[in-house]
Parts: structure tokens; sequence; C-alpha cells
């Protein structure tokens, strides 16, 4: 039986530090215990106020200027002689334009590149469609014995970054920029492979990821709770691998599940969690998300009505899939 | 400066390289013979007179490091290795073989001696790179060479590469361009031309030479002279012969990978060495 996963009080109060800020604070941390680390940018060292780390690291942080394919290439190259890399960037470029980079030099020369891509999915807000990566899991999520994470919160960036480093191989962790609403209590682990569960239930589990999806999602669950509906939520911010016995297990006991995240629902999360659900336990899954569509510009929270990453939204789908399962 | 006797070893250093890399891809039947072969000789004189390696203890951390960016010429140094002792030359006739030590590419996880993966070109450069951001970083002395093809001078990533290198003023590096002037479908004029290359590594901040690819003289001469130069890193473009060395594939267009068999192999080796004994 999964534990409940301690959570912040009062939950989802608005968080204090921008993602961005807790990224470069957790691997400043690092750096200072372990000389191996070093991060890596493409120009984007303003937009992810990293300087601190130049500040203190000048050799150990590597502006490539716009060069992402090589930034993952001299990333592997450090990797080579020992070093730990961050190679950092938009995850659009970090997933899309590295591809090769990243499966060839890194992944397939068996290297230890640590990729971190930055404002997933609609965080990237006024950067519009091409800086709007809704496919970064879908791609990484096809390298063989890759591990992908996506926090939901600070509390869980900051547990998740040392084990990255403690995780040998590569790895790819998509985060904001922006500050994200506080969902857990200090202290909670974040052990790589695993999911967290956060709210209990029993007629439908919704399972998310990330700082957009997360809390929205535990929104959507009070809502329908007050239709009498008991929902479970879990945290998927393992990817890569999915926690699947504890899929099974909420698969078991609630008999549906509905993904959600922010991000294309074909080959992210919610196929991860149908694949492993299909082979597994077979259970109705329905996968909320991007459906197969381009980004576009826009406020953050226009762009969260736009592909339906609201509570609102979430909760209408959850509604369906009760109506599904009452008809199975 | 190289004398006679070193310039003797040097010669044989490269048609043993040879011999083993045609009786290789000929064991096999089929295999990229004219980039390996244009590589035999730099490969001779960096592992005899340059590399610090141990071949007992090749991964040691203060050792200079080879990228071959042109990850498809690895037979010439899987043989180049091979002659120096880091594995068994009855390896050899394993190329390509399923579970292989000696895959097509170069790949490090699987051959001793070999310090970067390749295959996807474009990619070693910048790989490079990163060893000689390393090398600085942890305050150590060690060289990074990198060879790459001239058909692979097409990709983008090695011109990132090139200028990162020189915005970093890596002067550690030392690459090769195995300037053969042909690439998989041809003659490089007729494909992707990279000319003007002296101009094009120049004009990115490089220390560049140019000199005769087969010529141990020549070629020792620029290494010395890239090691002494501080604050860039340095390219030598090799003017080479793809093929050099079998008469099959030398000036043959299509001479990229080719097929023959074990007996035109060893015809080709009694050849080789005739023409050596004769020339040498």
């Amino acid at each position: 039986m999964a534990e409940l996963a301690k959570l912040y009080d009062p939950l989802m109060a608005p968080a204090g530090a921008e993602m961005r800020v807790v990224y470069g604070e957790a691997l400043l941390e690092l750096a200072r215990r372990d000389e191996r680390i070093v991060l890596l940018d493409a120009d984007l060292v303003s937009a992810h106020k990293t300087s601190s780390f130049r500040a203190e690291f000048p050799e150990r942080m590597i502006n490539v200027g716009v060069a992402e394919a090589n930034m993952v290439g001299v990333s592997a190259g450090l990797s080579t002689v020992g070093k730990i890399p961050f190679p950092t960037t938009f995850a659009c470029f970090a997933t899309r334009r590295t591809f090769d980079q990243f499966f060839i030099s890194a992944n397939y020369a068996k290297q230890n590149v640590k990729l971190v891509g930055t404002d997933p999915g609609v965080t990237a807000e006024f950067n519009g469609g091409t800086h709007m990566p809704f496919e970064d899991i879908a791609v990484a999520r096809v390298i063989p014995d890759l591990v992908a994470v996506e926090p939901a919160d600070e509390v869980a960036a900051r547990d998740i970054i040392p084990r990255l480093v403690e995780q040998t191989g590569c790895t790819y962790m998509r985060i904001p920029r922006r500050a994200a609403p506080r969902i857990y209590a200090e202290g909670e682990q974040f052990p790589l492979g695993k999911g967290k569960v956060l709210r209990d239930g029993t007629d439908l589990t919704i399972v998310a990821a990330g700082t957009v999806c997360v809390p929205e999602s535990l929104l959507a669950a009070q809502e329908l709770k007050k239709e009498g509906l008991s929902v479970a939520v879990i945290d998927m911010y393992s990817l890569k691998p999915v926690d699947g016995d504890l899929l099974e297990e909420y698969a078991r006991k609630t008999g549906a599940i509905l993904t959600c995240e922010n991000h294309q629902v074909k080959n992210g999360l919610g196929s991860a969690v149908a694949e492993e659900l299909a082979e597994r336990y077979p259970t109705l899954v329905v996968r909320h998300g991007i459906m197969d569509e381009f980004g576009e510009v826009g406020t953050f929270d226009y762009l969260k009505e736009r592909f339906g990453l609201t509570a609102a939204a979430i909760a209408a789908r959850a509604r369906e899939v009760m109506k599904k399962k009452g008809a199975l | 400066m190289l004398g006679k006797e070193d310039i003797a070893t040097l010669k044989k250093d490269a048609l043993e390289i040879r011999v083993l890399t045609i009786d290789m891809i000929g064991y096999l039947g089929k295999g990229h013979i004219g980039g390996s072969l244009s590589i035999a000789d730099v490969l001779a004189l960096l592992y005899r007179r340059h590399m610090r390696v141990d071949p007992k203890n090749p991964t040691e951390m203060d050792r200079d490091r080879l990228v071959l960016s042109k990850g498809h010429a690895g037979p010439a140094l899987y043989s180049t290795l091979a002659y120096h002792g880091f594995f068994p030359q009855d390896w050899l006739h394993t190329l390509n073989v399923g579970g292989t030590n000696l895959p097509s590419h170069a790949d490090m996880n699987r051959t001793p001696g070999i310090d970067m993966t390749a295959g996807s070109l474009g990619q070693g450069l910048s790989a490079a790179v990163g060893i000689a951001l390393g090398n600085r970083i942890d305050r150590r002395d060690y060289y990074t060479y990198c060879i790459i093809g001239d058909g692979e001078s097409n990709e983008g990533q090695v011109w990132e590469a090139a200028q990162s290198a020189a915005q970093w003023k890596l002067d550690t590096l030392i690459a090769f361009t195995d300037y053969n002037k042909m690439q998989l479908d041809g003659w490089m004029t007729d494909i992707m031309n990279v000319e003007d290359l002296n101009a094009k590594w120049l004009s990115f901040g490089w220390f560049v030479q140019r000199v005769d690819g087969h010529d141990f003289a020549q070629m020792d001469v620029a290494i010395e002279r890239a090691k002494a130069e501080s604050c860039r890193p340095s390219m030598i473009i090799l003017d080479t012969i793809k093929g050099k060395g079998a008469s099959i594939a030398e000036y043959n267009p299509a001479n990229h990978s080719m097929n023959f068999d074990y007996e035109t192999a060893q015809k080709l080796i009694a050849e080789l060495r005739e023409k050596e004994a004769v020339h040498g």
C-alpha cells in the first residue's frame, strides 16, 4: 500500500521562489559539494538566472552561445573525462534540436549527461508555439535507459535534482522557469522511478505530472468530491520509468485512470501510463492533455484555458471517464 | 624533427596498419576502406610519437585522447590499436560480427583505446571540445586530438564546435581534417564542396596548417607546432588520398565502402608490400 505524501499547508499557496531559481540554487549547492558538476547553457543564462553559478564557478559554467547541438556534444565530451554536465536550455531546443547529439554522443555512448529542458508546454507563454514543447517527453522517453523526471513543485525539485547526480547515466528533467504552487511539505522524498499519492480515492485516479497539472488535478479532485466522487491524485514525477506498481495498485483500487499532462497525449505521460497498465492490469485509461496540436502564444492563464489544463476542464473530463466506467 | 630511422619506423607502422585494415575488411568482405586508408599515416604517427597512452591501461586519466569523429574509419583505428597491443590482433577478424568489440563505427564502450563513440557525423569535434575543456577545469595537461572527415565538414555542428573551441582558446585541442576530397557519393566538388577549407578554419580563429597527410616529416612538424601554439586550437588539414595503398580503392569514386573478398585482400596486401619494398 502506497503511503500518502505529506502536503504543504496551506496546500497550493503561491510559491515564493521561481522554479528557475530553485534549479539554479540546487545546482549551485551540488556544485559546492561535487566538483564534477558543470552547468552549460546556450545563451539563456539571464533567462535562467544562473549567473550566481557563473560568479562562483566561472570555469564550470559554460555558455556555448546559440548552439544547442554543440552544447550537448560538449557535455558528452566533458562526461567522458568524469564531469557531470547539466546542459540547460528551453525544453524545445533541449530535446528536438539536440535529439541526435543527446541520443548518440550522450546516451548511446553511455555518458552521464543531465539534460534540463525549461519552459515545458504552456509555461513557454509569450514565446509561443515555436518555443512550446508538447513533445519533449515523447522525444526523451524513447531513448533506452534514460531517466526522465518532472518535479511538481520546489520541494520536489530540490529533492530530485541531487538524485539525478546520484543516478549514473543520462537523465532528462523538464522544469518551468516560473513560480509554481506549493504542493509538498518540506522533507518529502522523491526516489526516481516512483510516484506520489497526494490524495486517496476509490472511484477514479488522476495521474498527473508537473507544476501545471498536479495542482489543477488536486483542485479538480476537490471539486469532484463535492459531487460525491472519490478521486485519488497521483503525482507521477518519474516520467521514465513510471511507477508501474503504484499505477497497478490504483488501477485495481479505482478501476479507472485519467492522465493529465502539459504535453501531447501522444507518447507522453498518458501513453506511458496506458502502456504500463495495458500490459499489467488492463484498465480504462483516458488521456487528458494536448490533443495533437501545436502550441501558440498567450498568457499562462489563457493557454491553460485554451489547452484544457484547468481544474474545470480536468473535472469535466473526469465526469466523462466516470460515465464510461459506469457503462463498462 | 624526424630522423631517417624514425621515418623508416613510421613507414613500417603505417604499412602494417594498412595491411591489417585491408585484411580485416577483406575477411568480412565489406567495409569503409577509403576513409580508413587515408588516415593510416596520421594514426601511425600519432600512436608512435605523440599520443601519451598506455595499451595496458587505456583508461588512465592523464592520457591524451583521440576522438575519431569520422567514426566509420574505425577499421584503421582498430588496426592501429591492435598493432600497438591494446587488444589481440585476432579480434580484427571479428569486425561487424554480431556481439563484436569492433563495430564498423568507433565505440568507446566496446573497444579498449577508443576515447569517444562516433558514427553520426559532425558530433566528434564537440566531444573533443568538451574533453579539452575538462582538461582545463582539472588542470591536467593532456592533448585532445580529433580527426574529422572532409565530407563530415558539411555538417553544421562541426562549425558550431569550431567557433566554441576558438572562443575558449582551447590550445590543447589539435584537430585534423582528412582532406581526401571525396565523400560517399563522389568528389566533393561535385557533391558539396568545402573549399576554401584553410580560409574557413582560419576565419573561425584556429591556427591552421596544411600538409601532405602521407608525409610523416611534414605532419610531425605540424603537430609539434600545434602543440607549441598557445591561445588557439589547431587544425591540421591533411591532403590525403582516399583508399591510399589499396590499388582497387585509390582514385575510385566508389571507394567509400567496398566489397572485396579475402583472396582479393591478400592480393592487395602482397601488392602493397611489394610497392613499399621497392619505394620504401
